[in-house]
């Protein structure tokens, strides 16, 4: 498959203790574990199982996936900034691949 | 998905067809799962239907992609805020959809996801507090799928 390439969408600058919103979405295809090929094997189950966010290393925001999420996990979810940093996001794909990529703000 | 295709084989007919005539089945086996999806996360304490508030389409066309939100009303302060937030399809071939953890810095208890469902089924949230609350809320969500009804 194509490289899961992670896209998020964070504010540039934010006033302090500002509670922003945040949305984030992986290319991943979340093979299911459920579907068989066509001579009826079943297609192992691939998924993203983790997504993390955090702020200036301190967890933010974290989810555990199960098979039921949608192909290309999208999030949207929110975050209070107290300060000037960076947010980090990860996801964890099943074969052990880590995703991952950060995004900076600025307090004003 | 499983017992879908067993079916479709006994029965020699399209997936179609056994796809709406075998749903009921697939649900009534699901009861337990669920409850023992719905025990495992309460812990044992009663969930009270309050706080919760999950928004699903009433009609899903796609059941592939299903946009789910939900919105816990809590102060999330570091005393009192939701830990724990988990997805439960009811309907679904294993009931679990997904599990949020939060903490103080969220700012507020809410998330959107996407979701796959299996068939017209009802959609669980359970929401865990830090003082040891546990909230619920349920929606039916129609499913229909490529448009032939469901």
């Amino acid at each position: 498959m194509a490289r899961s390439k992670p896209r998020v969408k964070v504010p540039k600058t934010a006033s302090k203790d500002e509670v922003i919103t945040i949305k984030t979405l992986i290319s991943h295809k979340m093979e299911s574990g459920q579907r068989k090929d066509g001579d009826g094997n079943v297609i192992p189950r691939q998924i993203i199982n983790k997504f993390t966010c955090e702020f200036n290393g301190k967890p933010v925001f974290s989810c555990d996936l199960e098979p039921a999420i949608s192909a290309n996990p999208y999030f949207q979810f929110s975050a209070k900034v107290p300060e000037s940093g960076t947010f980090k996001f990860t996801w964890v794909d099943d074969d052990g691949s880590v995703y991952s990529t950060e995004s900076d703000i600025t307090v004003e | 998905m499983t017992i879908t295709r067993r079916q479709a084989l006994a029965f020699g007919a399209g997936a179609a067809v056994v796809a709406v005539t075998g749903l009921p089945r697939v649900g009534l086996a699901d009861t337990d799962k669920v409850q023992a999806a719905i025990d495992a996360f309460s812990g044992g304490a009663t969930p009270e239907q309050a706080m919760v508030s999950l928004t699903a389409p009433e009609i899903a066309e796609n059941g592939n992609t299903v946009p789910i939100s939900v919105t816990v009303d809590s102060p999330m302060s570091d005393d009192d805020h939701v830990t724990d937030l988990t997805l439960l399809a009811a309907g679904n071939p294993s009931p679990g959809v997904a599990t949020f953890h939060f903490t103080p810095m969220s700012g507020y208890a809410e998330a959107t996801t996407r979701m796959r469902l299996a068939q017209t089924q009802d959609v669980i949230a359970l929401a865990r507090t830090s003082t040891g609350k546990v909230y619920i809320d349920r929606k039916t969500v129609k499913v229909t799928i490529g448009g032939c009804g469901g």
